[in-house]
């Protein structure tokens, strides 16, 4: 591939910068690079972390065939990992809990090996994290109904679930 | 106030020069939040999505403020509107060109807006000239404040306000500044801030120009991390550490290229000033790389009869879809070219 910039010499430097969820991709050559002051590019190229961090699920290690993991959906959006690795945006809150070990180490690498919010709490915080609690109980039942084929329990969850949202 | 309006008028906050504003343009703190019991943007349902926009735009307009809040309806703006809307900062360009149900509510002296169905069902951000990001932190944290008695936001025990990409969770927030830095340019010691920059976890992108390619050494810092840190210390770290730091190293790198070689510098500022006023074509990549060169002698008192604030409002005038706006239908490259050479002579010519 050759230089974006120069057009002569090939590209040994490939940007991904993902602002707002656009993906602007740089193709360049260490000496464009070096001009253009991005040898030393600050952002995290985050699909890159993904592809890497995401194709090794935690469970395939522990035995679990991969293609379960990676079938995986979440049952409140449908979104998969698969799916994420390629957009880089999650489907539904409840993602963060649904995909926590692919996640974390994400999210470690991203933020300076945090994982603890310690800042602003909403004023209602304890009725709204109630209430998601309460909403994470349900999903995770209406999966196992799912999972069991007790489609009328299902309806019933949804319903339950749709009412509480 | 509707969208054309907004061509004619300059930025109040790059009008106004707010404090080391010779280095620092203008400071920005923009706050990610999604609304609790709705999918993220990539699962929402347009029916589902003009729910978010209805609620997120009521409970917005309902924010007290000392300037009017308008709504604008980014789905059924024009093409020129949506970019104009991009050019001024106002809505992103991802925002300017995406799809569905979503909006933008701007306060009428752009020192606020908020964005509606973004990558996030909210972005909103406040603006202020030169370096006064505390000031710009009180701001959006009254409205964030009263938006929380109004809607709720999903938050997690562990991982804060959550937001459709893990890298904005926790605080959602984002602070940056948009810095003016020649002397480091000329002095050869951008590596130097970019190594700085990185070592504090900070994001340096190109301010003006397409990607992260920057022109006419115009660059935006800003923060990475978003969880694990408190709001106030991030501001803070900016406002009290990083900004003061980079303005001296600035300041001395400027006094260093004046003492060192007056005479290529001055030449290059006049020089700059002289083929800006007599230009009857001219790039935007050229322009900005010029106004760069002015900026400094305006700043040095190098250039004593013109007013920075000239310059700043130039920045956003000579942008393409500020100049089709003004010129009333879309224009050609060729002719956009000639338009903006034509304007920036008006400004910067002594009669
Ligand atoms: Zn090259
Ligand atoms: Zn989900």
């Amino acid at each position: 591939m050759l230089c974006q910039s120069c057009k002569t010499q090939t590209a040994t430097i490939h940007l991904t910068e993902i602002t707002n969820g656009h993906r602007v991709e740089t193709h360049l050559c260490q000496a464009c690079a070096q001009k253009q002051g991005l040898a030393i590019q600050t952002q995290i190229p985050l699909n890159e972390l993904l592809s890497t961090l995401l194709s090794v699920p935690p469970e395939a290690a522990a035995g679990t065939p991969p293609s379960l993991q990676e079938q995986k959906a979440c049952p409140s959006c449908g979104m998969t990992l698969q799916r994420f690795s390629k957009e880089t945006l999650l489907g539904c809150p409840q993602d963060y809990d649904v995909f926590e070990k692919n996640l974390l180490p994400l999210i470690l690498r991203t933020q300076n090996d945090r994982s603890e919010h310690c800042g602003k709490v909403p004023a209602d915080a304890g009725r709204v994290q109630e209430k998601q609690m309460r909403l994470a109980q349900l999903r995770r039942k209406l999966e196992e109904a799912v999972r069991r084929e007790q489609y009328e329990t299902a309806a019933r969850l949804r319903d339950e679930i749709r009412k509480l949202q | 106030m509707n969208i054309r309006d907004l061509s004619k008028q300059p930025s109040p906050w790059l009008q106004e020069s707010g404090p080391a504003s010779d280095v620092v343009i203008s400071s920005r703190i923009r706050l990610a939040r999604n609304l609790a019991g709705y999918e993220f943007k990539p699962c929402l349902t347009p029916s589902r999505q003009q729910e978010v926009l209805d609620t997120l735009k009521t409970a917005l307009l309902s924010v007290p403020a000392d300037e009017p809040l308008f709504f604008f309806n980014i789905e059924e703006a024009s093409a020129l509107e949506r970019e104009l809307l991009a050019e001024r900062y106002l809505i992103s360009l991802p925002h300017a060109r995406g799809e569905g149900p979503r909006g933008v509510v701007i306060a009428q002296n752009e020192y606020f807006s908020a964005m509606i169905n973004e990558e996030d069902h909210l972005r909103m951000q406040v603006f202020a000239s030169g370096q006064q990001l505390e000031k710009c932190f009180e701001h959006i944290s009254r409205v964030d404040n009263h938006l929380e008695t109004k809607v709720q936001f999903a938050f997690h025990p562990r991982y804060g306000y959550l937001t459709a990409c893990p890298t904005n969770l926790g605080t959602g927030i984002r602070v940056s500044v948009m810095l003016h830095l020649p002397g480091l340019k000329m002095t050869g010691q951008t590596e130097k801030f970019f190594n700085a920059a990185r070592d504090c976890n900070l994001a340096v992108r190109g301010l003006f120009g397409e990607g992260s390619e920057a022109v006419g050494d115009f660059y935006q810092l800003s923060n990475q991390v978003t969880l694990g840190v408190t709001e106030q210390e991030i501001v803070q770290n900016f406002s009290r550490n990083i900004v003061p730091k980079i303005v001296e190293y600035e300041q001395v790198a400027r006094q260093r290229l004046f003492e060192d070689n007056p005479e290529a510098v001055e030449d290059k500022i006049h020089r700059s000033l002289a083929i800006l006023r007599s230009a009857r074509l001219i790039s935007s990549q050229e322009a900005l790389i010029l106004l760069s060169h002015v900026r400094l002698g305006i700043h040095t008192g190098r250039i004593p009869d013109i007013p920075i604030s000239k310059i700043n409002e130039l920045f956003l005038h000579i942008q393409p879809a500020h100049l089709q706006m003004q010129a009333g239908r879309t224009l050609s490259p060729d002719h956009r070219d000639i338009l903006r050479a034509q304007i920036i002579r008006t400004a910067l010519c002594p009669n």
